[in-house]
């Protein structure tokens, strides 16, 4: 039974020119165990800032067990990630600091507004965000009028939104994002794709766990397929 | 950063009021079961009174244990205050202190007002005061690694009792002795130091304990 490891970097010649940019994240060798079953093993993987990733696979294949690792939730079995040449582990909140995670659950209180989520979670990761300016990165997602409403009041997708209304204010360099686009409508998941293209475009990096394809321009996307 | 993590945590005990009140009506029950249950006695109720409140407020600080993270890992802001960029112990610290405010502050206030169903004298109630106010932070931070280590168990306010209630000990001891060398007329001030030194310990190692708990807790 191999568990091996499909790595399709497409197109090839523009991967050649990729090349030539300075790897900012790298991970070898990286192998992950859950309980007794080994989900990945052998995982290379290195990413030059101004790329996105979309890492896909079928269900239960470690797609979010990857992404935790990579923002060091999790402890992986065996192997490196690196961030600039250093390890994350010794980096800590050095590295953290680079980092915005965005997970299966939203991250989102039932009892705060749409505005003090946004706000308060940006605060806990060290950015100010006005209230003006929470109220229009909330209405650029779809949420006008609707800041105020406890979240316990906004549906499923709306809370989806608030949470990843994170990525219009924040300013961090890595995004991991896992599975962020259940329960988005067509007008939503569009955003998004033109958020993921905007931060590419200026040089971030994004690592995306999804079933959708996201169609983003080739010549910066890598695909990570992992097979269980 | 603490700060907002403090703040944070206050607004939402506000928005859930009744979880708060839950907590200090408990407290007022059973304390004041005991004089309704033994009858006017007042020598008896003097000499059980430091032990009754004690414990009283042991077994409302399990009320609230379980909540301190609980709610956070089910819609996922624990695992994004995890991945702030700042030591988890701070965190810890800042959530550690408001559920102190939260849970365990009104107990304090409201501790000399019970108190005197016990028949305490003003000095005596006045030390039974301070006993909780320097004894009741041992609780909540040994509580947050108790409510660490069982995140995400079923059953875990169970759990959470037993294995927490043990490690409450020494803070029981020294605080009702504080309150009982009051009642015989002696000083109380060798058993609070004992309290705060014990309180001192606790701050020192119970926040990097819940850290790396939750670490476990959440993988």
């Amino acid at each position: 039974m191999s568990r091996a490891l499909k790595l399709t970097n497409r197109p090839q010649s523009v991967t050649i020119a990729a090349e030539g940019r300075q790897k900012i994240l790298e991970v070898s060798k990286l192998g992950c165990v859950r309980g007794d079953r080994r989900l990945f093993s052998g995982l290379d993987l290195s990413v030059s800032p101004g790329t996105f990733v979309q890492l896909t696979g079928p269900n239960g294949s470690g797609k979010t067990s990857l992404l935790r690792i990579l923002c060091t939730l999790l402890t992986p079995a065996e192997g490196q990630i690196s961030w600039n040449g250093a390890d994350i582990r010794s980096l800590g909140e050095e590295y953290v600091a680079h980092v915005t995670y965005l997970g299966h659950r939203h991250g989102i209180k039932d009892e705060l507004s749409a505005v003090e989520n946004l706000r308060i979670s940006n605060a806990l990761h060290g950015v100010s965000v006005s209230k003006e300016r929470a109220a229009e990165a909330l209405g650029r997602m779809g949420l006008a009028g609707r800041e105020s409403l406890p979240a316990r009041m906004l549906s499923e997708g709306q809370r989806r939104r608030t949470g990843l209304a994170r990525l219009l204010v924040c300013d961090t360099k890595l995004w991991l994002l896992d599975e962020v686009l259940t329960s988005l409508d067509k007008g939503a998941v569009s955003l998004v794709r033109s958020l993921i293209e905007n931060h590419v475009a200026g040089g971030g990096i994004a690592i995306v766990a999804t079933h959708q394809d996201l169609e983003l321009p080739a010549d910066h996307t890598k695909r990570l397929e992992l097979t269980t | 950063m603490l700060r907002w993590i403090v703040w944070r945590d206050l607004m939402l005990a506000w928005r859930r009021r009744a979880d708060m009140l839950s907590t200090v009506f408990f407290f007022v029950i059973v304390v004041s079961l005991f004089p309704l249950g033994i009858g006017p006695e007042t020598q008896l109720l003097r000499t059980i009174a430091p032990g009754v409140v004690w414990v009283a407020a042991l077994l409302a600080s399990m009320l609230s244990l379980g909540r301190l993270f609980a709610n956070d890992y089910q819609d996922g802001t624990l695992e994004q205050l995890l991945l702030t960029p700042q030591p988890l112990f701070l965190v810890v610290l800042g959530k550690t202190f408001a559920h102190w405010i939260v849970a365990e502050l009104p107990l304090v206030l409201i501790a000399p007002l019970v108190g005197v169903q016990f028949d305490l004298s003003r000095e005596t109630l006045w030390i039974l005061f301070l006993s909780l106010l320097v004894g009741t932070p041992v609780l909540s931070l040994i509580g947050s690694v108790g409510a660490a280590l069982t995140l995400g168990l079923r059953g875990g306010g169970v759990l959470i009792s037993l294995l927490v209630l043990p490690l409450y000990i020494p803070a029981l001891i020294f605080g009702a002795g504080a309150v009982e060398a009051s009642v015989m007329g002696t000083s109380p001030s060798a058993h609070l130091s004992l309290l705060g030194a014990f309180a001192i310990v606790s701050l020192l190692f119970s926040p990097w304990a819940t850290a790396a708990a939750l670490r476990i807790s959440l993988e």
